[in-house]
């Protein structure tokens, strides 16, 4: 037991190293500014090497721990869990010492070009052991005496290379300014990246993991369990990360000429899903557009449906300026008025007379504009004999029995001046 | 008929002939209607040569539009309602003929009766939808298929937005005039669309719409554009002006009114291109400084300023004085500031004046009027109104100087008797204010009324040394009297009358508050003045129904009558019912008035648009009554003030005068 405590510190310690390994101490950055300048600072690269000297013992130190752990329990046979573990710190920390080594050595790398006749190094030394990168090859002997040296460890080493393999020397970026990693399909689409070590439930953000790690016991509770990790290494700039698609072909996979990589997690998702998955979430509202990532399908559904810009030609706009543009551009376009906007009439409507108005809209947007059926249907209106000059026959006191809503009236009044007229101009006609 | 024929000589006049000499009579409109009572010949022929019309009420429009079947013009103002049907009826029978039609102030129409005249009405060239609060975008659309369409009024219609212009600015293409003062709705795109889209603009109304330099730039490339009100256009600003790099060259009138963002810095930016600018309107504005006059040094061709309202200083003035144009117009009412130095400065430099208000310009005394008239011989027009510090002396110069006066307002002024004795002289005047003089009496009007034969309009307001006496001269001395006011004159008769019914032109009579006169007198003019269109008899509590009755009987041309405080009861009123034009009524504190008779009134008065009813009857009338009537196209406007104690006409004075410093 008192063993497995003290491996277990011990392993923790390495751990926390494994994460500072990724970050380049502060000298160096100025450094690769100062470079750019062309004075190249010896000071910076002595205290460079000397940080790579410190992690090359501390590696020492693990080696160390567990030759002897091999040497005191030789007679049984060791757990495969544990020799993976091993390995597995191991391989990291070379890993880490390596790509130290080349971003200290890419940081003399204008130097170098700017004195082109120095033999000694050249940036195809530095390349990494990448077969994807053409320069490799060119400086092929410095880089695989490289990896020979470091390559003590395990058959298991390509594993990590799958994650390592994204180093690639961007255009513009310096060899080692940023490192890429790529992210398994299964991965990307894995709905919880973070998982309980006691229970097993799956959360999607770590904060959430640390809140139910709560429930498990007091010593989740402490201060030091509940803050955010890799606080401590905020001293120390991050080394800048990059993550690549692992759709071979993509344009964000870092095989394709043009790479570009991906700035976050996050983006390798979104982009994944967008690009080479099936767009499952359709929009409830239009039936028609669908999509692969949940957060599109809430920002469409925010404005689906207030394209209400709308052209004579069919094309709708978000934007009244872009309609208002686009009508100065074409001859003959012209504004579209909403549908429901033509149904109110434009004088005060009334409105018992919504049926009416309709019915009209029909036979209006054929253009049959003769009042005679119109004019007959609302002769033979009861109300019509309600008019301004029969009022004498009208009881004052019992105006409440009127024939019909007074709101209807718009057209029985107009029933009756047409009749009346009718008669008029009969009678004038005989004339 | 053919006997007809050969019996009437007028069958051997062309046609032509009897078209120009009905064209001679067209001014009245009565010798008109006899002209067609005289034959059927007659009939016809006037028939055939209307060609504007102006109906009542829109049940006369099919007999009306059968008999008259050359109509160009119809002006539906007056109609109470016009529905669908009636536009549909106006679309078939002038489908060829219309060139023109005004809608303004009717309501209850929509966007279907709209679509027909536009697609029917092949030649139609103008549309005036003003006042139409309700109408939406729809109906633009449906204006727009007016392809010819030159002429376009949108004042006040509130509802419709940059779309509804939009589609007006592709389907008009002729457009050369539209107004869409007050259509808050309406912003920088649809103003630049329609000035991207109609060329041809030449008169562009955009007051109080909610635009900005940015449609400004593409209204300064319009070639034809000759006038441009921006009056109330608060997003204009100096800044955004000074962007603008040639203004619109053809321009002939702006007007920038209450754009008080706009000043020296950003008006010649507008206007500096346009050498030909005749009338520019800066009222409400910022201050006239004499760097504001100076953007205007060059201008050679402006004609008319206005700068009411605003802060004028004296080098503002002095400036304006060195202008090289040669000013015709000039108003500076109510402008703040404005001293005798300043308006001397100004007059004499431009002697050519024919238009002059100093409304309101308190600083000034009898040196100003002594310039005035010394160097503007030849002003036709000159608004003196509450200019308390000029004395009665002043008066006469006006008199002896100023002989082609025809338009003089002495409203709230010192004029007396012997200023009027001298203004008398001024024999081309056709309208005099004297409201509020109470230094004048009998005998400077009875001057006037011999002098002044061309008077058409008097206004005696107030003035209350007036009597019988001094109508009798305007009556006797101006025939052609239209609108006399002699309100709250207190000892004016049923004499004074009885001489104005001898006045046949007369049209708007107002009388309110003259205790002594009563329906005797009412009747004289009722017989006599058959043009009458507006009266105010409120106050006059010795008119009741024997009064009435000859107006119903007639004065077929009422139009507006306020009866408030008299006498007449739902009788009266009743009768007033067979006076088909009445469309304006007001019945406050009427004692005989009953909710009964109310109803049976507004019943039987078919061309009913205001009626202005005392608040109590609101829920005395059963509310369908008050709703048919709405949707017949009547506004009511309920009153609900408790009498006033009478004023002393003084004491009434002093208040006014403590209200404006």
């Amino acid at each position: 037991m008192d063993h497995k405590d003290r491996q277990e510190t011990c392993f923790t310690n390495f751990s926390t190293q494994n994460q500072q390994k990724w970050e380049f101490p502060d000298p160096l950055t100025e450094l690769l500014q100062a470079s750019k300048a062309q004075d190249w600072d010896p000071a910076a690269m002595l205290n460079n090497l000397s940080f790579l000297e410190q992690k090359i013992h501390q590696l020492q130190g693990l080696v160390h721990l567990i030759i002897g752990r091999r040497d005191r329990v030789s007679g049984q046979v060791q757990p495969y869990e544990l020799v993976a573990q091993q390995q597995q710190l191991v391989t990291a920390d070379l890993t880490s010492i390596i790509v130290q080594l080349i971003s200290t050595a890419g940081s003399l790398l204008p130097y170098v070009k700017h004195t082109q006749g120095a033999p000694s190094l050249s940036l195809g030394q530095f390349q990494p052991q990448n077969g994807g990168v053409s320069g490799g090859g060119g400086g092929g002997s410095g880089a695989s005496e490289l990896q020979n040296s470091v390559d003590v460890s395990t058959n298991e080493e390509h594993d990590l290379k799958d994650e390592e393999d994204g180093e690639e020397l961007g255009e513009n970026l310096f060899p080692g300014t940023y490192e890429i990693l790529q992210l398994e399909k299964e991965e990307i689409l894995a709905p919880h990246t973070h998982f309980c070590t006691i229970c097993g439930k799956g959360f999607k953000r770590d904060a959430n993991l640390r809140m139910h790690m709560r429930g498990h016991g007091d010593e989740y509770k402490t201060p030091a369990a509940l803050a955010k990790p890799n606080k401590e290494s905020s001293s120390e700039p991050a080394l800048i990360k990059r993550y690549s698609c692992p759709f071979a072909g993509c344009k964000r996979n870092k095989d394709h000429r043009n790479f570009r990589p991906l700035k976050t997690i996050l983006c390798v998702k979104n982009h994944y899903r967008r690009t080479h998955c099936d767009k499952s979430y359709t929009c409830s509202r239009c039936n028609t557009k669908k999509f692969s990532v949940m957060a599109d399908l809430k920002t469409h559904e925010k404005h689906c449906g207030k394209d209400k810009w709308l052209c004579s030609c069919g094309t709708t706009f978000s934007r009244k300026d872009k309609l208002f543009g686009h009508i100065a551009l074409f001859q003959g376009h012209t504004p579209a008025i909403p549908l429901d906007d033509t149904k109110g009439s434009t004088g005060t409507c009334d409105p018992g007379n919504d049926s009416e108005a309709t019915n009209k809209l029909g036979s209006m947007n054929m253009f049959n504009f003769s009042s005679s059926e119109d004019v007959k249907g609302s002769m033979e209106d009861p109300s019509g004999c309600f008019s301004p000059l029969n009022f004498e026959t009208c009881n004052f006191g019992g105006f409440h029995e009127f024939p019909r809503p007074p709101f209807d009236d718009s057209e029985s009044s107009l029933a009756f001046l047409l009749s009346g007229s009718c008669g008029y101009t009969n009678k004038s006609g005989e004339q | 008929m053919k006997k007809q024929k050969q019996n009437n000589p007028f069958n051997l006049v062309a046609e032509e002939i009897i078209f120009i000499i009905l064209d001679l009579l067209n001014r009245n409109s009565l010798a008109i209607k006899s002209f067609s009572l005289v034959c059927k010949s007659f009939y016809a022929v006037e028939s055939k040569h209307r060609c504007s019309l102006k109906p009542l009420r829109q049940d006369r429009l099919p007999a009306l539009l059968s008999r008259y079947p050359n109509i160009t013009h119809l002006d539906l103002t007056l109609c109470s309602r016009v529905s669908d049907a009636s536009l549909s009826l106006v679309s078939h029978s002038c489908a060829s003929s219309l060139r023109s039609i005004d809608f303004s102030r009717t309501p209850l129409f929509s966007t279907y009766g709209l679509l027909g005249l536009a697609l029917n009405c092949k030649n139609i060239v103008e549309i005036d939808l003003s006042n139409a609060t309700e109408l939406k975008d729809s109906a633009l659309a449906a204006v727009a298929e007016a392809k010819n369409l030159e002429k376009l009024s949108l004042a006040r219609c509130k509802s419709i937005t940059d779309m509804g212009v939009g589609c007006v600015a592709v389907g008009c293409r002729k457009l050369r005039f539209i107004c869409l003062k007050w259509c808050f709705g309406v912003g920088d795109l649809g103003i630049g669309l329609l000035a991207v889209k109609c060329k041809h603009l030449c008169f562009l109304d955009l007051s109080y719409l909610p635009i900005t330099n940015k449609c400004l730039s593409s209204i300064s490339k319009l070639q034809h554009l000759e006038e441009l009100v921006l009056e109330g256009c608060f997003g204009i600003e100096d800044d955004s002006l000074a962007v603008l790099k040639h203004g619109c060259n053809s321009l002939k009138s702006l007007d920038v009114s209450t754009c008080q963002n706009i000043s020296h810095n950003g008006l010649p930016s507008l206007i500096n291109g346009a050498l030909g600018l005749r009338q520019l309107t800066l009222a409400h504005g910022s201050p006239v400084t004499s760097s504001l006059a100076d953007c205007l040094r060059k201008h050679s061709m402006l004609q008319s300023v206005k700068l009411d309202g605003c802060f004028v200083t004296d080098d503002g003035l002095k400036t304006i004085g060195n202008w090289c144009a040669s000013l015709r117009e000039l108003s500076l009412s109510k402008c703040s500031g404005v001293t005798d130095e300043g308006l001397s400065s100004i007059v004499t430099k431009h002697g050519d004046l024919r238009k002059l208000d100093i409304t309101c310009c308190r600083k000034i005394t009898d040196a100003s009027i002594a310039s005035i008239t010394n160097s503007c011989k030849s002003l036709t027009s000159l608004r003196v109104e509450s200019c308390t510090l000029v004395t009665r002396e002043a008066f006469v110069l006006i008199g002896q100087r100023c002989h082609l006066l025809e338009e003089l307002d002495l409203t709230d002024n010192e004029v007396d008797d012997k200023g009027l004795k001298y203004i008398s002289r001024c024999s081309e005047l056709s309208s005099l204010k004297l409201g509020i003089c109470l230094n004048i009496t009998d005998e400077g009007l009875i001057h006037i009324g011999k002098g002044c034969s061309k008077l058409v309009e008097l206004d005696l307001y107030r003035s209350e040394e007036i009597t019988d006496s001094a109508i009798l001269a305007i009556a006797q001395g101006c025939p052609g009297l239209e609108m006399i006011n002699i309100a709250y004159c207190k000892y004016i008769t049923d004499c004074s009358l009885l001489s104005l019914s001898k006045c046949p032109q007369l049209k708007t009579l107002e009388s309110r508050g003259c205790s002594l006169i009563t329906s005797l007198g009412l009747k004289a003019v009722a017989v006599g003045c058959k043009e009458l269109t507006k009266l105010d008899i409120k106050k006059c509590h010795n008119i009741d129904d024997a009064g009435m009755l000859p107006l119903a009987r007639f004065s077929q041309n009422l139009r507006q009558i306020n009866l408030s405080h008299s006498s007449v009861t739902d009788i009266g009123l009743l009768s007033l019912a067979s006076i088909s034009c009445l469309q304006n009524m007001t019945i406050l504190h009427l004692k005989g008035l009953t909710p009964a008779g109310l109803a049976a009134v507004l019943l039987a008065c078919g061309g009913l648009k205001k009626v202005k009813l005392q608040a109590t009857f609101r829920w005395l009338l059963p509310l369908r009554l008050v709703q048919y009537l709405e949707s017949r196209g009547c506004m009511f406007q309920w009153k609900d003030k408790v009498l006033q104690e009478k004023l002393d006409p003084k004491c009434w004075k002093l208040k006014l005068e403590d209200l404006m410093p």
